[in-house]
């Protein structure tokens, strides 16, 4: 291949592609294709990776025994564990604590803050990162969260929204839960001082989401998650609650149908740590770093599904396994950020998916999985997407004509995240639109939970992406930070109260893993794979082949 | 149809190999030389400088995070071959170039007040009782020259020794704490540490609860709503589907 010529960004030929946008947007301004119906919903879903052929395999052993999910997920829940148990002694505890957080995310964070709150002794709480306190999916959250403030709006609107968009899936007595403290939320937000998006006569500034029928929107420009967790995680560092950085947990510790603590490794210098606890909340997120059917990912470094392998050792149920989101707008171009979010927010405030030949061929707001489903359709059935110099196939996300309809300076003001991520690669969204492709966003299924977080196990709660339930086999733009501080703040609430009732430390043993290890073994499963993987690897292939362990 | 959709999974996992399984070097066309913390590495063109550390065969335990520019994980300092200037980048942002030599900054130390907001109101006096040295600020200007999200933080904190708490909670919205302002600065001061308390102030003090929030947490708590949820827990996945199509969507 020749070397390209860029202007503005662009190599030559995509420029020309971008003329033909360019031409098209005063036309399209004022047109919006329809919203599909649910039957043409049904029929594009059909190139949906959760629906097209393939890629997923039944789960051979544990409480899901016989239900779907993703290959990459079923690998990790039928993988040996990283311990045998007779290289540590998990009798002698390094930590004793009333509450073990496993996440410093929205979730883990959130759920801290309010256990101390509710009377928790902040010496009796410990929260535990696997990297550093907040390296998680919510610093990443760009859009926003959603909540019926509004008086044309009510948390019974916003659960037929959530519910349909799950393809009512959802577990109703959760999103119960989710859509009825969405408010509450909001204002603990508001006294702790988070800075959110305001209309100059001082309310919210609210706006349409993927799927919602109503402007519920609240957001923190685009630096949504940015915002919240650094408001919170500042709260909880003046409550002065303690905590531990790169020391993911690799196993918990288990007492008949307890959890009783959780095996520490020291990510930098190897050793372990053990930690006994009346109760534990599980908040690691999610799974987007096992790259699912080959996608390239939103998720930050330290996704790859920790949580649901330990709480499935352990002897949890999980659900929805077998869906997956894969957010529409991922970056397609340039190569430096494939697979990284771009905001729903750009579709809400005017932005258009539009073909190679310049057509808005659908309708910007559907519910993520449609949407994302759509632009697969348009690109590898309709052959009308735009390869970029790496061969991928993409989308133009049309953003200068949010600026047409609300006006310059709207980008700025609004989008200042996504303005200085294309800048760094010299593509002013202002003036030319964007390529994308649905990238890998979001684990959907998780572990199942009761409306305060608690699990089929005593003594275990989870909060976050790593439950299950909520959004149901898919979920709205909004309801993810919404989840994680929802099922924080209720997990935390739930576990002072459990404390109240005084219950006693459970033994410190890792006998669970007996029965896993042979359940694994007579479902004939013989592999050399351990669980969990804690970290994706990106080490170029070169590199790899002659590496060898001699220190 | 069920053989064409799975070929097309098949060649989206193909198109994205390079980003999801790590770079292949036959695929490489254009070559550079950087060096990282002084060992020289031949890599490719085009990368992040993270990409291009992991293709050199570094995995990364610290100075990674969000890979997507939000958690200012990657902190790195640089220079290129035969240029004075000192630059700063998150390393998950910013292309390599030929001749770069870099270090990673992974930890910032920085003291950081303990306080309770409630206690306190916006002006002056929250940083003159918690960060008394804001006033050392030289206005020298290497904070906002080192600043990765190029915040003008030698204008914000010229905003906090005013006691302009707005001002300063604006102009630093934008902030991802990765620490270099604080690592750069001659006076020794934390400037991220000081802008995450303006921030607070002004979202609490000076952007109280909106009416309709307020009244909306009244409802909530008196109970309102809740017979409408009981109904629908209670109702049949077609009813639910029939309400769901028929709703009426309001204009965005």
């Amino acid at each position: 291949m020749a070397e390209l010529k860029f202007i503005g960004g662009y190599p030559e030929y995509m420029r020309k592609l971008i003329d033909v946008v360019n031409q098209t947007r005063p036309k399209r301004r004022d047109y919006t294709p329809k919203a599909m119906t649910m039957q043409e919903r049904d029929e594009v879903l059909k190139v949906h990776p959760d629906y097209a052929p393939g890629g997923k395999r039944t789960i051979s052993i544990g409480p899901n025994k016989g239900d779907t999910a993703p290959n990459e997920v079923a690998d990790l829940l039928e993988a040996y564990p990283l311990i045998t148990g007779t290289e540590i002694d998990p009798t002698k505890p390094d930590f004793s604590v009333d509450l073990l957080i496993i996440g410093g995310g929205l979730a883990g964070t959130s759920a801290a803050v309010w256990a101390h709150q509710k009377g928790v002794a902040r010496e009796k709480i410990l929260l535990v990162n696997k990297l550093r306190h907040g390296d998680a999916n919510s610093i990443m959250a760009e859009g926003g969260t959603q909540a019926a403030d509004r008086v044309n709006d009510s948390p019974a609107r916003h659960f037929l929204d959530a519910i349909g968009g799950g393809h009512f899936t959802n577990k109703p007595d959760v999103l119960r839960a989710l859509v009825g403290d969405a408010p509450l939320i909001m204002k603990w937000l508001n006294e702790l001082g988070t800075m959110i998006d305001r209309e100059s006569d001082g309310s919210f500034v609210e706006k349409a989401g993927g799927g919602t029928s109503r402007r519920r929107m609240h957001a923190c420009k685009d630096y949504t998650g940015l915002e919240e967790l650094r408001v919170i995680r500042d709260e909880f560092k003046n409550r002065a609650i303690p905590y531990l950085e790169y020391y993911p947990v690799i196993e918990f510790l288990t007492d008949e149908n307890r959890v009783t603590g959780a095996v520490l490794y020291n990510l930098e210098t190897g050793d372990y740590k053990i930690v006994q606890a009346k109760a534990t909340i599980l908040a690691t997120g999610g799974f987007g770093r096992l790259h699912i059917r080959g996608f390239p990912t939103t998720n930050h470094y330290g996704a790859t599904c920790d949580g649901v392998v330990l709480a499935y050792r352990a002897g949890s149920r999980l659900r929805d396994t077998d869906t997956v989101q894969y957010h529409p707008t991922g970056a397609a171009y340039p190569q430096q950020i494939i697979g990284l979010l771009l905001t729903e927010k750009l579709r809400s405030m005017g932005a258009q998916p539009v073909n190679k030949d310049g057509e808005a061929f659908v309708f910007p707001l559907e519910p993520r999985d449609v949407e994302a489903a759509s632009f697969i359709r348009e690109c590898y059935v309709k052959n009308n997407g735009i390869a970029t110099p790496t061969g991928m196939r993409g989308i133009w996300l049309d953003t200068p004509l949010i600026e047409m309809k609300n006006g310059v300076g709207t980008i700025e003001k609004s989008f200042p995240g996504m303005l200085r991520m294309f800048r760094r690669f010299d593509i002013d969204i202002r003036k030319d639109p964007v390529l994308v492709f649905p990238t890998l966003h979001y684990q959907n299924g998780g572990v199942e939970t009761d409306p305060w977080g608690k699990t089929n196990i005593e003594s275990l709660w989870v909060a976050g992406e790593v439950s299950g339930g909520v959004h149901g086999k898919n979920r709205l733009m909004g309801n993810s930070t919404l989840d994680c501080l929802v099922f924080g703040r209720r997990s935390g609430i739930s576990v002072a109260e459990y404390l109240k009732s005084n219950p006693q430390q459970g033994k410190l043993t890792l006998e669970h893993l007996k029965g896993y290890v042979k359940a694994l073994q007579e479902a004939g499963i013989k592999t050399a794979r351990k669980a969990p993987i804690l970290l994706p690897d990106y080490r170029g292939k070169a590199v790899l082949a002659r590496m060898i362990d001699v220190l | 149809m069920s053989q064409k959709d799975s070929s097309i999974m098949d060649k989206i996992a193909e198109s994205n190999k390079s980003v999801v399984t790590g770079i292949d070097e036959k695929d490489i066309e254009h070559w550079i030389t950087i060096s990282i913390l002084g060992s020289e590495y031949k890599v490719p063109a085009g990368l992040t400088i993270m990409q291009a550390m992991e293709f050199a065969g570094y995995r990364f335990i610290r100075s990674c995070g969000c890979r997507a520019g939000f958690c200012g994980a990657c902190t790195t300092v640089y220079r290129i071959e035969g240029d004075y200037r000192l630059k700063t980048a998150m390393a998950c942002q910013t292309r390599v170039e030929d001749g770069m030599y870099l270090t990673q900054i992974p930890f910032t130390p920085a003291e950081r007040a303990t306080y309770d907001v409630n206690k306190l109101s916006p002006g002056i006096e929250p940083f003159l009782m918690h960060y008394p040295e804001i006033l050392r600020c030289l206005g020298c200007n290497a904070c906002t020259k080192a600043c990765p999200q190029d915040i003008d933080v030698m204008e914000y904190i010229a905003a906090g020794k005013r006691g302009d708490v707005t001002l300063m909670a604006e102009l630093s919205f934008d902030c991802i704490q990765c620490g270099l302002c604080a690592i750069r600065c001659p006076a020794e001061l934390a400037q991220y540490n000081y802008a995450q308390l303006a921030r607070r102030l002004h979202g609490k003090y000076e952007t109280p609860i909106p009416d309709h929030l307020k009244k909306r947490v009244e409802e909530i708590e008196q109970g309102k709503f809740e017979e409408e949820l009981n109904e629908l827990m209670n109702t049949s996945t077609e009813e639910l589907r029939k309400r769901y199509t028929s709703r009426d969507i309001e204009k965005s």
